[in-house]
């Protein structure tokens, strides 16, 4: 049934209402891979399958945003960062429930997920990082 | 061995930058252009530029596409082949490079390359809004990433890498702003120091008000020629002998490496292979400072340091106006201003200026050999030109 789902950003995002993070993975050449793409980038394939990531991963930099378009003006001072988990699969977002002298780059978080969804384009639900 | 011309720049305007008030972006553009026309009284612009290839980032800004026939519409240009190239901040070093393709297809002789955005009329917050569009707006927009934001991920991945400090990016912006004193078309003509930069307010920490390069109304352009027939127009063409382009992942955290930008590396060594010169031999710079650490890593991506160098660089002066290598000489976009769409051919316009010895307060001594570098979004375009004299 997973691997019926199209490999796009919308499936990814109707997984992460579900509380799961998933890749693509290659059949052919073995290749994990975020964001999703309709083929693999490295070998061309478009044998793929869903595969589910642990959603827990390093800090690779962050930064705390001040200035905000006005969608975000409310939240404003918010954390984001960039985090690798495994495989070298990597995701930008924002870094909640920790103080920002806290968070230091390397340090482990994990993915958290927010399932309420919008009634505007694209209303996809969001997903973020938060301490282990 | 320098190599052979690819194209010629005959002439090349610039509209002053600043808040331009009651004006559109199209009019702007007509003042860029009527410095370049009066610059070349042996072009006659109806009957010699053959196309235009104009570099404008977002319609957002005055609700206006389709850029191209506009200017050429108000630059008494019409009936040309014009198209507008968007790539975000490097829209108008993408279209200066399409220009040179046009002329070494053969098809065009003569082409205008030029770049405008009108920007001072939104609120901070619009702006944000669609600069940010130039991001990756699945993974990176969707979580409240903004443009200072993406190079504060940067900056900061490059201070705990490297041991960059906040005070060496502050001096980027203090000698920018120096530059910018010197040159009568900037929008800000104010010396700042060090102390003023850290005690500006915070954007995306660690990159401050200061380490920002401000929102702008300006255009530029630049008319090139075939190298056989340029000395129909000027005495003194100067010759475009190095052309790099690149591209990456769309998002900064799809990519290699988050302290460099690839695009920008790739883009460089293109041009200097071009060109056939090393970056020791260049004599003045002009590099995309649209934030602060952008020029540090322009520094390293160029070749101007080693890598992680880029702070040393900076702290001991062969960038500044005096030194070995004086970069960003105009103000840069931290002090001349960035209107995005008009950045690209702006450089290549200060660069104009210095190789023929009419930048003035701030012309570089016996300047020969010049290069651009200009970047679309976090690093996603790069484009890079190498320009020498006679």
């Amino acid at each position: 049934m997973v691997e019926d789902t199209p490999f796009t950003t919308s499936s990814f995002y109707a997984f992460v209402g579900k509380k799961r993070l998933m890749a693509a993975k290659c059949n052919e050449c073995g290749n994990v891979f975020l964001p999703p793409k309709p083929m693999c980038t490295m070998c061309l394939s478009t044998n793929l399958k869903w595969t589910q990531i642990k959603g827990v991963g390093k800090l690779l930099s962050y930064t705390i945003i001040c200035v905000a378009p006005e969608q975000f003006q409310d939240m404003t001072p918010y954390t984001v960062g960039i985090i690798e988990f495994e495989k070298g699969l990597r995701l930008p977002g924002m870094i909640r429930d920790v103080k920002s002298e806290e968070i230091k780059i390397g340090m482990d978080l994990k993915i958290g997920f927010d399932t309420t969804t919008s009634t505007q384009w694209p209303s996809w639900p969001r997903y973020y990082f938060r301490p282990v | 061995m320098v190599a052979k011309p690819l194209a010629s720049i005959v002439s090349a305007g610039l509209s002053k930058f600043g808040r331009r008030e009651n004006m559109l972006g199209r009019e702007i553009y007509a003042e860029a252009t009527q410095e370049a026309f009066e610059r070349c009284p042996k072009l006659d612009p109806a009957k010699d530029i053959e196309a235009l290839f104009i570099g404008h980032m977002g319609e957002s800004y005055e609700h206006q596409g389709h850029t191209g026939p506009t200017l050429a519409d108000w630059t008494g240009l019409l009936h040309k082949p014009t198209v507008r190239v968007e790539s975000a901040c490097a829209s108008s070093g993408s279209a200066l490079r399409m220009g040179i393709l046009a002329i070494l297809s053969g098809l065009h002789k003569v082409v205008m390359v030029g770049g405008v955005e009108k920007m001072t009329h939104r609120t901070t917050a619009e702006v944000t809004e669609f600069l940010a569009m130039a991001s990756d707006m699945p993974f990176e927009q969707w979580n409240g990433i903004t443009f200072p934001g993406l190079y504060a991920l940067i900056a900061t991945a490059h201070m705990q890498k490297y041991g960059t400090t906040e005070e060496q990016l502050a001096r980027v912006a203090v000698k920018n702003h120096h530059n910018g004193t010197l040159n009568p078309k900037a929008h800000m003509q104010k010396e700042i120091t060090v102390e003023k930069v850290l005690e500006s307010k915070v954007v995306a920490w660690p990159l401050k008000l200061y380490d920002c390069s401000l929102i702008t109304d300006g255009a530029s352009c630049i008319v090139l020629a075939h190298p056989d027939i340029a000395h129909k127009f000027t005495d003194s063409p100067i010759q475009i002998i190095g052309s790099g382009q690149s591209s990456d992942a769309i998002g900064l955290y799809a990519r290699e490496e988050i302290t460099t930008l690839k695009a920008a590396r790739l883009a460089g060594q293109e041009a200097y292979r071009m060109a056939g010169v090393k970056p020791k031999d260049l004599d003045v710079a002009e590099v995309h400072d649209c934030f602060t650490i952008a020029e540090i890593l322009a520094y390293e991506d160029l070749g101007f340091c080693d890598v992680g160098k880029g702070g040393k660089l900076i702290d001991d002066g062969t960038t500044e106006l005096g030194g070995a290598l004086p970069v960003n000489t105009s103000g840069g976009l931290k002090a001349k201003g960035h209107p995005v769409g008009a950045t690209g051919t702006a450089q290549a316009y200060e660069i104009y200026l210095q190789l023929t010895g009419q930048a003035d307060k701030r012309q570089v001594t016996d300047a020969e050999l010049g290069l651009s570098h200009n970047v679309g979004g976090s690093g996603a375009t790069a484009s890079v030109h190498i320009y020498r004299s006679g």
